[in-house]
């Protein structure tokens, strides 16, 4: 993918002071195949990209020429919208297709789509689907393009846990040793498990806390055949959050979904409420300066209590405005990256 | 089914002769004539040969009683585009079964006479070794009223099951035991307590929660199969468990047969020779870095693979004898039904033509003796399917000569494009097996050869 861009891109590096990272990625799939070394460099750039959106005039060549489809099959606002802009900024061409109102309708399998895609000349694709794995499948069938995981079933959310992670590094100057509490549907949450593995892949300390019917057993008790040195054995479960939330540098709460209650895995809201709602009460007991977390949509009064989430702890917003920095940084690592993206990944 | 017009005479000459039923493990001669065994055993000197015959040298190689399979899903009628009577049996043999018992999930079902003289007179005029259908246990597979099953055991039927499905309804259940008590004949329980899948689509365990992925829980499997053991003690009916995956009905059976429970059961290749791991999609080798090769869609199989200590579990229930026989559970899939998300996917690995590679890897491994193998793939399944059976099941003379001759030491690499089956979904793709069928006789006809190799 070396283009006659290349100088303009190395110019508008050195403009926005990129990181100076010769990227093979091809994809981002997930982070478990980020090494510490990557995210930190994502991070650098996210920096950047946080400079450039503040200019008055948010535009940069940097992608000029690049075409971007987003391929939602799921609904999402923030996390949509967040990508075409991030292209827009970067002066891709960015393309939005959803499942409705498109051959999807009439049938075409995410396979066939993806292919049509790719014989257009696409770039980069940016796929969120309901079942785990799908952006998997086009990767492993679109040598041509790179994919990037917006949100895949019960799997991966990757770009919301750089996000997150470069708004708690902003915010605490540091993940190193960052006792992190995430609050909630762990079984059900795509961005609890990007986190896992982006957390502990940088040094900070997870701890789970939650339902233990919205948590995997195998988490729960013994860890089965995990290795001692797997990432998730380094995670820690507390389902009392009182005692979870002592000493947090960060409180991350989950969106609960209301079916869950229809579906038994809760007795009713009202005790979710009383055990695991984020409230300033329990806050308190954090450290202090802790940072109040949450990947959104909320429901206020369920998870997260009103005044809080959008107190003075919150950095909600903010997630939201660095979210759309990250996306800037990995379109910008996937387009400029000098490796090889014709072929499979190692 | 099978070509009367029978070949010349054929000596297996020098082959270590594995024959489990009469506790024989020789080397020797083995001498067909006539579509039967005229001997298995002792050297043949020249004057014992009859003149004409054709003689095959087999030093190395192992010769035993065909294999027989009790659980294939031959997709015909309805799923021809999966396989058909045709290609099930030409993979049948060249993983050396002789016998294959095809499962009445077909559209329509087998669970009546009418279904069952049509699978046979596909049979008769396409199959490359013998076919013996099952028939539903209820009416269309529904779960709801027990199909005609006298009727399908005067049509030809082996054995009764609604296979694919469970017998949801625990009285249904319960009546089909009692049913079949003076019909002979198993009913044949897949063993998937819905309520607990959940949408489930593999192992329940860190590798379903890594990848997002629905667990079915090992509970899903043994909560039916104590229910089946309950109902088949209290009725005195003989249930056969298919495709058993967990430890825990491993304990389960062993449980019920010391109190005299009448069940018999099985054990897939698949699961004692896969775990959920090969989901990560790089052939169980977790040191790889993740990629875009996870989620490999042909591990998705029912029941689910498991852990590695479920595979110990069911290896030491293989050699024990509490797993009575190896059954496939040979479930082929054209390409688009698997080239899909994971939990789109279809279910079911196309098992015949990698089996025999997979499971000598036990015995190259130490874990089972070559003559228990040959037991749980002959002798086994043969007392599952009665005593009528028993003559394809042994090399003793006067038996039909269905046989098959192997080399056990043989490397080979397994490549899907040269399948005879429909089905190339199998996660064995490109995986080095040791051990290989070099031919497969059928009433003495010769209906594999490999000998190029």
């Amino acid at each position: 993918m070396t283009t006659p861009d290349s100088m303009a891109l190395g110019n508008d590096a050195r403009d926005m002071a990129l990181t100076d990272s010769a990227s093979n990625r091809r994809n981002v799939l997930d982070l478990d195949d980020f090494s510490a070394e990557e995210i930190f460099s994502v991070l650098d750039d996210t920096g950047a990209m946080v400079e450039v959106l503040g200019r008055d005039i948010k535009k940069v060549p940097t992608l000029r020429g690049r075409v971007v489809v987003t391929m939602f099959y799921e609904s999402s606002t923030r996390t949509r919208i967040s990508f075409e802009e991030a292209g827009k900024v970067l002066s891709a061409d960015v393309i939005n297709m959803s499942s409705s109102g498109s051959s999807v309708d009439k049938g075409e399998s995410l396979l066939n789509t993806g292919l049509t895609l790719q014989a257009m000349g696409v770039d980069v694709v940016v796929v969120r689907h309901p079942h785990a794995g799908a952006p998997y499948l086009l990767a492993r069938h679109l040598p041509k393009v790179s994919v990037i995981n917006a949100g895949d079933g019960l799997h991966a959310h990757p770009t919301q846990a750089l996000l997150d992670m470069y708004t708690m590094r902003e915010k605490l100057g540091s993940l190193s040793g960052a006792r992190v509490v995430i609050v909630g549907d762990v079984l059900h949450s795509r961005v609890a498990r990007s986190n896992l593995w982006g957390l502990t892949k940088v040094g900070a300390q997870v701890i789970l806390s939650g339902p233990t019917t919205l948590m995997p057993l195998d988490l729960l008790g013994g860890r089965g055949e995990l290795e001692e040195d797997h990432p998730f054995a380094q995670v820690d479960v507390d389902t009392d959050l009182d005692r979870a939330i002592q000493g947090a540098d960060v409180v991350m709460a989950l969106r609960l979904q209301s079916e869950r209650q229809h579906s038994g895995f809760l007795p009713s809201l009202r005790e979710y409420i009383r055990r695991w709602q984020v409230t300033e009460e329990r806050l308190g007991k954090a450290n202090p300066g802790a940072l109040v977390m949450h990947p959104g949509p909320m429901n206020e009064g369920v998870e997260i209590s009103t005044s809080l989430a959008h107190g003075d702890s919150s950095v909600i917003e903010a997630q939201v405005t660095n979210g759309v920095a990250v996306r800037m940084a990995l379109l910008y690592r996937l387009c400029a990256g000098q490796g090889n993206r014709i072929g499979d990944d190692p | 089914m099978i070509n009367r017009t029978y070949n010349r005479p054929v000596l297996i000459k020098g082959a270590r002769i594995v024959d489990p039923g009469r506790g024989i493990d020789v080397v020797g001669d083995t001498l067909t004539q006539e579509g039967r065994i005229v001997s298995a055993g002792p050297t043949l000197t020249p004057s014992n040969v009859p003149d004409g015959t054709h003689t095959i040298p087999a030093n190395g190689l192992v010769v035993a009683p065909g294999f027989i399979d009790l659980h294939a899903h031959l997709r015909e009628p309805g799923y021809e585009y999966k396989e058909t009577i045709a290609t099930g049996t030409q993979a049948a043999a060249r993983g050396g079964f002789t016998s294959l018992c095809c499962m009445p999930n077909t559209d329509p079902a087998i669970d009546n006479e009418a279904m069952v003289e049509l699978v046979k007179r596909r049979v008769d005029s396409d199959a490359v070794v013998r076919v013996f259908p099952i028939g539903a246990v209820t009416k269309g597979r529904k779960g709801r009223e027990l199909s005609e099953m006298e009727e399908l055991a005067a049509a030809g039927v082996v054995a009764y099951s609604d296979d694919g499905d469970p017998v949801y309804d625990p009285n249904i259940m319960r009546l089909a035991l009692t049913y079949t008590l003076d019909l002979g004949m198993p009913v044949i329980n897949h063993c998937q307590e819905n309520g607990l899948c959940c949408g489930g689509v593999m192992a329940e365990g860190w590798i379903a929660t890594r990848l997002g992925l629905p667990g079915i829980p090992a509970a899903a499997e043994e909560a039916m199969v104590s229910r089946d053991l309950a109902l088949a003690e209290m009725t005195g009916g003989w249930l056969h468990l298919a495709h058993l995956s967990t430890a825990g009905s491993v304990d389960l059976v062993r449980q019920a047969r010391q109190r005299g429970v009448s069940v018999t059961c099985e054990v897939c290749p698949q699961h004692l020779y896969l775990t959920d791991e090969w989901a990560l999609g790089y052939q169980g080798d977790l040191r790889c870095t993740a990629g875009s090769r996870n989620y490999d869609t042909s591990t998705k199989v029912y029941p689910p693979l498991r852990s590695r200590s479920d595979v110990e579990a069911l290896i030491a229930g293989l050699a024990e004898g509490v797993i009575d026989c190896i059954a496939t559970d040979h479930a082929p899939h054209e390409v688009a039904s698997k080239e899909v998300t994971y939990e789109e996917a279809s279910f079911g690995i196309s098992v015949l033509e990698t089996a025999l590679g997979s499971l000598l890897s036990l015995v190259h491994g130490g874990r089972i003796s070559m003559s228990t193998l040959v037991d749980r793939l002959t002798v086994g399944p043969a007392r599952v399917l009665g005593p009528s059976f028993e003559k394809y099941a042994t090399l003793e003379a006067g038996s039909p000569a269905d046989l098959v001759l192997f080399d056990p030491n043989l490397e080979w690499t397994v490549d899907t494009s040269q399948f005879a089956s429909k089905g190339r979904n199998t996660p064995l793709q490109g995986v080095p097996l040791k051990g290989r069928v070099v031919a497969t006789m059928v009433d003495g006809r010769l209906v594999h050869q490999d000998f190029g190799v």
